[in-house]
């Protein structure tokens, strides 16, 4: 039987486009009512605060912007339907949305409650979102190829600054949560479903919203702050920096939900004889980020809330004269920061541990290790943020202390390569296009890693901090890590998600010409911030002209390998659609026995866990898992 | 097949029509550059500066604007002036006093004898509470703190442009161009109304407290 | 399903460990002398103040450090994928290694000596003659130079979007200019007139956040007469990337002449100017 992308089909008749796009709720009435609840919330803003001086001063209503964009939010969720089971039950009444459609195209712009079309919603977004912050990367890039003259004007520098770093860093921190996560966790660990997965859908919608409202910064006047939305700063700015909050606020939202969804899903959900030491090394991954994401960004809303009062009702939260401190924010902000940063890499971490057993047809070397060490970054993760500010004025008593648990902090760090070459010995290594993003993994990582060592040492950290140094050390260690093994769970797992393979020659090409490119961009860096480039300039030294040149047409090269990729996804995915069968990559892994993608309830019936899915080696070793017998029969290549 | 195509083709027509909005209608947008007015070897600019622009749907900001060539005022604060020249500069000033938030640059700079001249008057520095505005080009060490009118002015402008007949201070200084390239220069009073610290919105706004010299 | 069992490595195996080791060995041997001899001069900061020299032996240490470990990941990782290859077209898999305690606990051994005694050394350099490195200490510094309130202060002054400096030994006089005399102490007391701000002298290796509402204190000993880079290295706004000058190393004698010809300069601001602080709230204090 022709394996199809999508399950049985309906057999009702099809709809009308116009009927299906607003007959129903979904993305089209969330945008509508998005716009109008914004345009109601900003008119009542404004009748409160008819005569409150700032506000009309200014000529931006920063009450009306804010009551705007509240409203905004609950017409985007009222349109996507997400009012209609809480009123009804609440009513009395059965609810009269199916939310688990599982047929139909157009089930994935509606809110869907099958974690593996949530999963799939997930990825197009961030890969969207990747893209346009991305773009805005290129023109940073175009900016710098001259040391004065300004193609993009200083105002809307910053905020081209802004939307990179913003976008980028929201959209990632849920970057493999969001999509490989709700995918694939209750298939790792032989759950038909998440635990809570009305919320799930709610995660993925409000980093939609997130997305879009950080974008309309754009109308508002942009924000000067960058990502990080320095107080005082922050105070000052016009309207943009409202749309900042809000977005941010919600993506802090959206990591408190998928976190605790995570990680009650994988306490409580695991199949029978899924005991702690048989998850998944992806899984432990997972849970590790949503212990981070559950208890750091709770910190970042309660700021953003303080920063948002200070713009409208006059608190002095950040401001000095008034009693308040900028170091309020510093801390606050970094006390979030660090551990965002950890939410970023450790998912890096599991994706690659989970591939490297697979190509390399070898179990994962010192699994109970890797756990350690994961477990240890999230922790200590929480114990190292001054070394962003070693020279903001902090008390100097503090600086040999954050010194020493910077430091460190590399030591479970660490233990990841140990894993990895443990995983190669004597290994037989396959060159399929995940297991070099994997590879590649390792090489950036270290070199971030190692940089990072440098600047967590203050007497190098006073000419690096704030310089170009920086920039380098964290695209290194997120993009060069989190980003390359995202590409490589990506065309991992994309097989499984939707039943066709990726091409393997466009994955090389995209590979290597993102690999090197990526290097020649961001190695010159380094020295760009030695030899005292300040971050976020457009105004540089005249003798780092010619650098700054090359690391641009560099930058250019890495923006159009990057257009291989999605030239890769929608050839294979759209037009080519090569069946890719159930299991491709010959893994061991449970989400490998059903077909791919997977039925709409996973699992015939829930699978008795047997052991590790990294039995590489030991011919003798049973199955990961026991499915039973198949209540319908299945497609060539499906269960074993 | 065609639909999907049909698809396709179309959400890569709305991405790049988004884009082209985003880069011609944001990023790519700026203040018209004017010509200081040359004669006789000399470069003059005429400047006034607005309490309030009171052009909706622009903001109703303070700002900078200038005299173009053909007599006309323009919204603009990036000027273009020859290299090696004697500028001379005569702003028109209409707004009232906020006071220097450092003291330090009512301190005449970077002109020709060190020197403005304030409505006839010949000074080296100006009481730092006078002043509404500033002209400061910080890469050249050039700054002229410029007073304010009278609070209790009758006449006072409320949109620009502003003529003659209303409520101003008149500030006339020169100083030499240098080589070519692009200077940026600002105003350091803090005199956003309603921002933080009375440094956002205009302050941080090419086109009407901040502003770039060309030199050619 | 693994098509075929693993190889389990016969005889004939080659002593992988041993090669990678000796590769890793000739390669340390000849790379960590080129680091710390032939790049390592060439590693910024220079030779300006004695802080760029205590943060320049920090970096070619550590530069040192790095690159046997660059190379024990990067031998290993090159041969592992040049030798430990699937040959031909069928599925082998590989020997059922899943750790080896040893191996683990020596890791995390020699990984915990390397940090605790990089923390050790950094924190020597920190408090030792640098005194902090040239980095910004807060209202109460931990190290001080001798007699640290008899030496030259300098109070960094950061505006939205100009640097102005205030010598209280010399009348509080303000200017927008720098100069400093050579091979003597001086302490820079940076503080802002309203966002964060943060002093960057480039070649003094001196990087001090400017904060509204407080005063952080560096220390810095030129060494060279040369002119130095001021650099704003925390965005503050529009102008963030144009808010730099150009300082000037001197001599004492230049110093004293330049600071009494700044004083005449600006006689005329200077009685307008507040008493010298460690910081100011100057109005407008709120909004506009």
């Amino acid at each position: 039987m022709e394996a199809t992308s999508l399950p049985a089909a309906s057999t009702a008749p099809p709809s009308p486009i116009w009927r299906e796009l607003l007959g129903n709720y979904g993305l089209p009435w969330a945008v509508i009512l998005g716009i109008v609840g914004y345009i109601v919330g900003h008119w009542v803003g404004v009748r409160i605060t008819v005569d409150v001086q700032a506000q009309v001063e200014t000529d931006q209503n920063d009450v009306a912007i804010f009551l705007g964009m509240i409203f905004a939010i609950f017409g985007w969720l009222g349109g996507l339907g997400f009012f209609s089971y809480p009123i009804s039950r609440m009513l009395g009444r059965p609810p009269s949305h199916s939310e688990r459609e599982d047929h139909g195209p157009w089930r994935y712009l509606r809110l869907c409650t099958d974690h593996k079309v949530v999963g799939i919603q997930y990825l197009v977004a961030v890969i969207f979102f990747f893209f346009v912050a991305g773009f805005n990367a290129m023109m940073i890039r175009s900016e710098l190829t001259s040391a004065n003259a300004t193609l993009v004007n200083a105002g809307n520098y910053l905020t081209l600054v802004g939307l990179h770093g913003t976008m980028m860093l929201m959209m990632m921190s849920a970057g493999v949560l969001g999509p490989l996560g709700n995918y694939l966790v209750p298939l790792m660990i032989g759950s038909r479903r998440m635990a809570f997965p009305r919320i799930e859908a709610l995660t993925l919608w409000l980093t939609v919203l997130a997305g879009f409202i950080l974008l309309s910064a754009i109308l508002l006047g942009g924000f000067p702050t960058g990502w990080t939305g320095y107080a005082p700063l922050a105070d000052q700015a016009r309207g943009g920096i409202d749309a900042y909050l809000v977005s941010f606020f919600l993506i802090g939202l959206a990591l408190i939900l998928v976190g605790t969804n995570v990680l009650t899903t994988v306490i409580t959900m695991r199949a029978p004889g899924m005991t702690w030491n048989r998850i998944p090394i992806f899984v432990w991954g997972l849970a590790a980020t949503s212990v981070l994401a559950v208890l750091a960004a709770p910190v970042l809303a309660a700021a953003i809330i303080m920063v948002g009062l200070d713009r409208t009702v006059d608190t002095s939260f950040f401001q000095a004269p008034e009693g308040g401190s900028p170091f309020l924010w510093d801390n606050l902000f970094w006390f979030f920061g660090h551990p965002e940063v950890y939410i970023l890499a450790l998912p890096g971490f599991g994706i690659v541990l989970e591939i490297l057993p697979v190509f390399a047809r070898k179990p994962l070397w010192g699994y109970r290790l890797a756990v350690a060490g994961m477990s240890g970054v999230a922790l200590m993760s929480f114990m190292v943020w001054q070394h962003h500010l070693f020279v903001s004025g902090i008390n100097a008593n503090l600086r040999p202390f954050y010194m020493f648990t910077t430091e460190l902090i590399s030591i479970p760090t660490g233990v990841i390569f140990l894993n990895g070459m443990g995983t190669l010995w004597r290994a037989r290594i396959r060159y399929t296009v995940p297991m070099l993003f994997a590879l590649s993994f390792f090489f950036n990582f270290l070199i971030g890693g190692l940089s990072g060592v440098f600047l967590s040492d203050v007497p190098s950290d006073v000419t690096t901090h704030g310089s170009y140094f920086v920039m380098a050390h964290f695209h290194y260690t997120i993009m060069g890590g989190l980003v390359f093994a995202l590409m490589g769970g990506v065309y991992y797992w994309v097989p499984k998600m939707t039943g066709w393979k990726l091409n393997e020659a466009l994955g090389k090409l995209h590979f290597w010409t993102m690999f090197v490119f990526f290097n020649l961009t961001f190695f010159p860096l380094f020295a760009a911030g030695l030899l005292g480039m300040p971050r976020r300039v457009t105004n540089y030294n005249a003798s780092l002209h010619t650098l700054n040149v090359f690391v641009s047409i560099m930058a250019f090269c890495l923006g159009a390998s990057m257009l291989i990729f999605l030239v890769n996804l929608v050839w294979s995915l759209v037009f080519k659609r090569e069946p890719a069968g159930a299991n491709p990559w010959e893994s061991k892994g449970l989400e490998w026995m059903v077909p791919s993608p997977p039925p709409v309830h996973n699992f015939d019936s829930i699978p008795v866990i047997a052991g590790l899915p990294y039995t590489y080696g030991m011919p003798d070793a049973p199955a990961v898992a026991s499915l039973g017998p198949p209540r319908v029969a299945v497609p060539e290549g499906g269960a074993a | 097949m065609a639909r999907r195509v049909a698809l396709t083709g179309s959400v890569a027509i709305v991405l790049i029509a988004a884009v082209l909005f985003y880069l011609l209608d944001f990023l790519f947008t700026a203040p018209p550059a004017i010509s200081a007015v040359i004669s006789g070897g000399e470069a003059h600019l005429t400047l006034q500066t607005v309490p309030s622009y009171g052009h909706a749907p622009d903001p109703d900001w303070v700002s900078y604007l200038a005299k173009d060539q053909d007599g006309h005022w323009v919204h603009t604060t990036i000027y273009k002036v020859p290299a090696h020249t004697l500028v001379t500069v005569t702003v028109y000033q209409y707004d009232t006093a906020t006071g220097l938030r450092n003291p330090f640059l009512g301190q005449v700079r970077g002109t020709v004898g060190g020197v403005a001249t304030y409505n006839g008057k010949v000074l080296s520095v100006l009481d730092p509470n006078d002043a509404s505005h500033t002209f400061t080009v910080p890469d050249l060490g050039i700054s002229v703190a410029l007073p304010g009118v009278n609070n209790n002015a009758p006449n006072q402008c409320s949109a620009a442009p502003c003529p003659l007949s209303e409520a101003h201070t008149t500030i006339t200084f020169s100083f030499m161009s240098p080589g070519p390239g692009t200077y940026r220069w600002q105003c350091f009073v803090p005199c956003a109304a309603g921002f933080y610290l009375g440094n956002g919105g205009p302050m941080q706004t090419l086109g009407w407290m901040d502003g770039e010299i060309e030199v050619t | 399903m693994s098509a075929v069992a693993h190889d389990a490595g016969g005889p004939g195996e080659p002593r992988h460990g041993v090669r990678i080791a000796t590769i890793w060995a000739v390669a340390t041997a000849v790379c960590v002398p080129l680091m710390i001899w032939v790049v390592g001069p060439h590693i910024p900061p220079y030779n300006g103040s004695l802080q760029t020299k205590e943060q320049h032996d920090v970096n070619v240490t550590l530069a040192s450090l790095a690159v046997p470990i660059l190379l024990m990941i990067w031998v290993y990782f090159g041969y592992s994928i040049a030798v430990f290859r699937q040959r031909g077209t069928v599925i082998v898999d590989g020997p059922p290694d899943t750790g080896e305690p040893r191996i683990q606990v020596l890791w995390v051994a020699v990984t915990s000596v390397l940090v605790l005694g990089l923390a050790i050394y950094g924190t020597i350099g920190l408090l030792g003659a640098s005194k902090g490195a040239g980095g910004g200490q807060g209202p109460n510094p931990l190290v001080k130079p001798e007699n640290a309130n008899k030496i030259l202060q300098v109070q960094v002054i950061g505006q939205q979007w100009l640097w102005t400096y205030r010598f209280p030994q010399y009348g509080g006089v303000e200017t927008p200019n720098l100069e400093l005399p050579v091979n003597e102490w001086v302490a820079f007391n940076v503080t802002s007139l309203d966002v964060i701000h943060s002093f960057w002298a480039y070649e003094l290796g001196v990087k001090a956040d400017a904060v509204p509402g407080s005063n952080n204190i560096a220390y810095a000993k030129p060494l060279r007469l040369e002119s130095f880079q001021v650099r704003c290295a925390e965005l503050c706004g529009i102008w963030h990337g144009h808010m730099n000058m150009v300082g000037q190393v001197v001599t004492k004698a230049q110093f004293a002449s330049w600071i009494a010809s700044q004083d005449r300069k600006y006689a005329g601001v200077t009685k307008y100017l507040p008493p010298y602080a460690p910081y100011y709230y100057p109005v407008p204090l709120r909004r506009g």
